[in-house]
């Protein structure tokens, strides 16, 4: 009976991790072939990752530029959020019943909020102010999407803070900028750094936003690249190497990260 | 001369959070040197009140002048005075020495320099051995200590400190109040400390100033104020105290619990309404039918450790608390004596319940918000009057129905035969109440007062 159960309890488990990761799985393994066409193996190669390395892909610089932007709106606006994000949370912080709670309601909204109707919100406020769409209105976008979450992720670490260390820091001499430095963002760092992260991958993959906000000077990230790629007949068979490694970035940061606090717990204790 | 004695000087503080008023136009001087303590229960205003001197509460009105100057609009960071805070507030990504160090590094003190005067202040509070340690792995106790450290390093010439102990338990607290004694006595600094326990200020200070209500209740030594009540919110509130109703029938006589006594107390008047405090370890047990004043008889006899504290019923009807070394048996009758000393003689704060009102129609009027029946004979519709209510004729309910309007029960006061109630109304003003109903500080209560019991008096004339 009860090592049936057990067994039950490990197949679900493992069938949930396989439904989970099977379509990684699918296209890592599949980066590793020549086949122009998806689900055909035809044996192994790693032509694929030299064709996306050495430039002789079709539109080669067209992806290049497409991760480029990714990267650089993804740092924009991730830099600009964290800052934006822990000076609205501690003002937040600041407030008291009924406006704090109001405060926390707003800022909840946006990340409910279906993308699209941020994406064309946005393009339609964007058009009504007259702004021309492109590199600084995707900026703008992302951040506004990306800032409740920096809000998010520091709230907690507002209300677990001893409120008087503030407090403590300008007793001891430091005009309030210097508390901000020396104290405050100190201790909140943990709750920037994690708000800083979830921004930067938030903007990474955000494709109905950044359609509606790019305007038509023709900005391509990687998400309407592959979008636009996808409906030109066909996946370009290098992009997936370029997924896979992606994948593999992703999977080493979190490890670091999972790694380094844990290494911080245990040396706490 | 005088003046230059002073370090600070408080001058007609004012505040209010919120529209609630938590300090009302206070007043101090306190010397060069000297051990102040703010005590008084929470909500007092006496951490506001440090706040204000520490610059991180700006007050309503009112000023804060240091040394002759007056430094109510110098931001915290230039107020040459340092706190430390109830939950030690250090800075928990620094170490014991960076904490410390952390006042002098500002300043751009030479390495060498913060080395040797962190060294020098944690040898003070006794944690020289704890310098590369994180902070949030000492003890509070320890924790203390270092905050204390961080405090003193700057050289203040006044020290706030804002219940720096309340946090620690009994033992720790008696040892930590010994040491920051003794450590005021070696800095010859000023301390200004903030605390609710009444022991704690009775063993540190110099001076203590009794808070309530935003407002200061007497300033004195711990002698005097433990010895000299001014009212019965401090009799009651330091120490244990027996609080009656009594009557000056002249200079140096005054009556209570139906009895008659010998007493120090001049210039009341003849014959007028008091109260009296008489403290539980200064009603004395005797076998002289010569000096007995008034018999009792033993209800319930406690063991305290060093004495026991018996409740004893007098013939009259009143009951009192008595400590003394040696116990008596419960239902025994004894003989009991006051010496004149002991009986401390107070101005009665108020005899009865009154409020401005106005007449709103033929036997209505209006006062706390509410509207009321009464006899409004001899006035008319629309003018201002004073409505009476004896403290005994306020009805207190447990419900909400039936009642004329409903608040909270703020202070109780045991008076030997009857409580003495303050309930702050809905309405934030208080009506005092005597009855014989035992309620809970925080009860919420209803409150009922009849038509029969409400009496109009004139306003003087010339006032809307």
């Amino acid at each position: 009976m009860r090592t049936s159960t057990k067994v039950f309890a490990k197949v679900y488990l493992w069938v949930l991790l396989l439904v989970l990761y099977a379509p990684i799985a699918f296209i890592v393994v599949f980066s590793f072939t020549e086949a122009k066409s998806l689900g055909n193996w035809t044996g192994f190669s790693t032509a694929l990752y030299q064709n996306l390395f050495n430039g002789s892909m079709q539109n080669s610089s067209g992806l290049l530029a497409a991760v480029k932007n990714t990267l650089l709106i993804a740092l924009a606006a991730s830099v600009v959020a964290t800052i934006l994000g822990t000076i609205a949370a501690i003002g937040i912080y600041h407030l008291h019943g009924r406006k704090k709670n109001v405060m926390t309601f707003l800022n909840n909204i946006p990340m409910i909020n279906p993308d699209i109707i941020t994406g064309v919100s946005l393009f339609l406020l964007f058009v009504f102010l007259g702004i021309s769409q492109g590199y600084m209105t995707v900026i703008l976008a992302h951040i506004t999407f990306c800032t409740p979450y920096v809000v998010l992720n520091v709230m907690p670490k507002l209300q677990q803070m001893n409120p008087n260390i503030y407090e403590a820091a300008l007793d001891l001499g430091a005009t309030p900028a210097q508390a901000l430095r020396k104290v405050l963002v100190p201790a909140l760092r943990p709750g920037m750094i994690s708000g800083f992260i979830l921004s930067f991958t938030m903007s990474l993959d955000d494709f109905a936003v950044t359609f509606f906000t790019r305007g038509t000077i023709g900005l391509d990230t990687l998400s309407t690249y592959i979008y636009a790629d996808a409906r030109k007949g066909g996946l370009t068979p290098e992009l997936k190497p370029l997924m896979s490694i992606i994948f593999l970035i992703i999977l080493i940061v979190l490890l670091v990260i999972n790694i380094r606090q844990s290494k911080q717990q245990s040396d706490k204790h | 001369m005088q003046e230059n004695d002073l370090i600070i000087k408080l001058e007609h503080l004012s505040k209010e959070f919120d529209g609630v008023k938590v300090l009302d136009d206070v007043s101090l001087d306190i010397k060069k040197g000297e051990f102040v303590t703010f005590l008084g229960p929470s909500g007092c205003g006496k951490t506001t009140t440090l706040r204000i001197i520490a610059g991180f509460t700006k007050p309503d009105a009112g000023s804060v002048i240091m040394e002759g100057k007056d430094i109510s609009e110098v931001p915290p960071y230039r107020r040459p005075l340092n706190t430390v805070f109830q939950r030690y507030a250090l800075f928990p990504h620094l170490d014991v020495y960076d904490n410390v160090a952390f006042g002098l590094k500002l300043q751009k003190v030479p390495e060498d320099e913060i080395e040797k005067r962190v060294k020098r202040v944690l040898k003070l509070v006794s944690m020289s051995d704890y310098e590369d340690r994180d902070v949030e792995s000492l003890s509070g106790g320890q924790q203390q200590r270092v905050a204390i450290a961080r405090a003193l390093i700057n050289q203040p010439k006044v020290l706030l400190l804002d219940e720096p102990l309340a946090a620690l338990d009994l033992k720790m607290r008696k040892d930590m109040q010994i040491e920051l004694k003794e450590m005021h006595k070696k800095l010859g600094i000023t301390f200004i400390y903030v605390t609710h326990d009444q022991e704690e200020a009775l063993t540190l200070s110099d001076t203590i100033v009794v808070m309530n209500e935003g407002r200061i209740q007497q300033i004195g030594t711990p002698i005097d104020i433990y010895n000299e009540p001014v009212n019965c919110f401090v009799a009651d509130f330091i120490g244990e105290s027996n609080i009656l109703k009594g009557r000056m029938i002249r200079d140096r006589r005054v009556a209570f619990i139906k009895h008659e006594f010998d007493c120090v107390d001049e210039g009341f008047g003849e014959d007028v309404k008091v109260d009296v405090v008489v403290r539980p370890e200064d009603i004395y047990f005797t076998t002289d039918p010569a000096k007995c004043q008034f018999k009792a008889k033993v209800n319930s006899c406690t063991f305290k450790g060093v004495h026991y504290e018996m409740w004893v019923d007098t013939d009259t009807g009143y009951e009192l608390m008595i400590q003394d070394y040696d116990p008596y048996p419960v239902g025994s009758e004894v003989m009991l004596y006051i010496d004149p000393d002991d009986i401390q003689v107070m101005k009665k704060e108020r005899e009865f319940n009154s409020f401005a009102a106005k007449v709103k129609g033929e036997g209505r009027v209006e006062f706390l918000d509410t509207e009321f029946e009464c006899d409004t004979q001899g006035f008319e519709e629309g003018e201002q009057a004073q409505a009476v209510i004896r403290f005994e004729k306020v009805d207190l309910l447990d419900h909400e129905e039936d009642a004329d309007l409903t608040g909270n029960v703020e202070f109780i006061l045991y008076m030997g035969d009857h409580y003495h109630l303050t309930i702050k109304t809905d309405a934030g003003e208080n009506i005092w109440v005597d009855t014989n109903d035992i309620w809970d500080k925080g009860d919420f209560v209803g409150i009922k007062i009849l038509p029969g019991d409400i009496t109009l008096h004139k306003v003087a004339s010339g006032n809307e």
